[in-house]
């Protein structure tokens, strides 16, 4: 038997899949921007003395980590709605996403952390500038310039993986593709054209990160690093 | 309808894990072989090699599991081939391993010092004998800690398995599921399971990279 694709069939649909294309995209942006800040909490909380918080914060890391995303949607799924909580699935998706990528950004900037020379704040002390001060221009922006290249591709491996989220019936770019798979029975074709979407989404994000570490760190062009 | 968690569910579970395990074991020598080609081609002398395997792996990272996943139990289907769910899980998940597993070990191939590829150059060697004797053995002892660690999302990913039908531990969580209708418990020990499987490989990963640290800060000139 031989293979006999048809495109303009699946094609005609591109007006759900633009909308899907465009659905994934804001997924992705409000789990970054969310997971980030949960991120760098939790980087945070892991470097402090007490142990509580530190503890607290290696267990919700590892536990993240070693664990399927699927599972862990389902978790947040069927948790939330055994708590008599309601939610769109929508929300639940940015909800489990959010937390999972809160535990890698969370090992992500521990390392910027890590990476910065004691001498340099100790300098800063020296200098007399706040608690607050130091902690804003000499620990956490030069540590997420250091690790802005690692944080960008894992934000790209999210916006990848929040294909998952069909599987609770949120609304994106894969479940559009399962509905319209389901439609025309052109199954190999949908998922194709849905493939070469991705690879254009993810292009379009290492873009864009690329030209916001233009913007942010222009210390980095001066210098000639590349980002 | 209804009834409570006994041990046979336990035990169906316990099935279940083993095949994740048997998928994840798949995966990794499927995506090794093809990795370690991928790798090779993407610092072969050839120019033509070197673009195709990098459209390879930009395509392949470029693109959700879940819709290789897709691609491999319709496509397959779709050229007339009839393929089992275990079959297309696995020729997916190699395609997807081999993708990543070839990008870091040509980076741990290309991190083998200059002055050995030089040296060995130096002492006539040819291409293959300069692979094998001198760089894949240096190459190898680099890439172990990554390896093991990229073994943790390997079996971590084969969970979406289940989606194309294949009955590994969170398709046969879904199954007791369905008859027993405690979502949250059932996944809370689906959870677990992948834990207890995960973690031991996290923390070996991390054992190796700090032996490896210390082993490169005594062979720093003095």
């Amino acid at each position: 038997m031989s293979l006999q694709l048809d495109f303009p069939a699946v094609l005609e649909r591109w007006p759900s899949f633009l909308a899907g294309a465009v659905l994934t995209l804001e997924l992705a942006a409000f789990a970054t921007v969310l997971g980030a800040l949960l991120g760098t909490l939790a980087a945070v909380g892991r470097g402090t003395h007490n142990a509580l918080i530190s503890g607290a914060c290696k267990v919700y890391v590892e536990t993240i980590r070693n664990t399927p995303l699927l599972v862990q949607i389902f978790l947040v799924y069927f948790g939330l709605a055994s708590l008599g909580l309601k939610f769109s699935a929508f929300t639940v998706a940015v909800a489990a996403l959010t937390i999972n990528v809160g535990a890698y950004t969370a090992e992500i900037m521990r390392a910027g952390f890590e990476a910065i020379p004691r001498g340099q704040i100790e300098a800063a002390e020296g200098l007399a500038l706040s608690r607050l001060q130091i902690y804003w221009h000499i620990i956490l922006l030069p540590a997420i310039e250091k690790v802005y290249p690692a944080l960008t591709s894992q934000f790209v491996l999210l916006m990848l993986a929040s294909s998952v989220c069909s599987q609770i019936s949120a609304e994106e770019l894969t479940a559009v593709a399962n509905y319209i798979q389901s439609d025309t029975y052109r199954a190999f074709e949908t998922y194709i054209i849905v493939a070469v979407l991705y690879v254009i989404l993810s292009l379009v994000m290492r873009a864009g990160f690329w030209g916001l570490g233009l913007v942010l760190f222009p210390r980095r062009r001066r210098l000639g690093t590349p980002l | 309808m209804g009834g409570h968690l006994n041990i046979n569910h336990l035990m169906f579970l316990g099935q279940g894990a083993l095949w994740t395990i048997g998928l994840s074991v798949i995966a990794l020598i499927g995506g090794g072989i093809v990795g370690f080609v991928i790798a090779l081609a993407r610092i072969s002398p050839l120019k033509s090699v070197r673009i195709a395997s990098a459209v390879y792996v930009q395509l392949i990272q470029g693109t959700p599991l879940l819709v290789i996943l897709f691609l491999g139990y319709f496509g397959l289907a779709a050229i007339g081939l009839k393929v089992s769910p275990l079959a297309a899980a696995g020729a997916s998940l190699t395609l997807y391993v081999a993708a990543y597993l070839g990008e870091i070990w040509r980076g741990c191939i290309q991190s083998v010092p200059k002055p050995q590829w030089e040296a060995a150059e130096g002492l006539a060697l040819s291409r293959t004998q300069r692979m094998l004797k001198v760089i894949l053995p240096q190459a190898i002892r680099i890439a172990t800690p990554p390896t093991v660690g990229f073994m943790v999302q390997i079996v971590k990913n084969t969970s979406l398995a289940s989606v194309v039908g294949f009955v590994e531990l969170m398709r046969s969580g879904q199954i007791v599921n369905n008859s027993l209708f405690e979502p949250f418990a059932i996944y809370a020990i689906i959870a677990v399971i992948y834990f207890a499987m995960c973690y031991p490989l996290s923390l070996f990963s991390q054992r190796l990279e700090r032996r490896m640290g210390r082993g490169r800060s005594n062979l720093a000139p003095a």
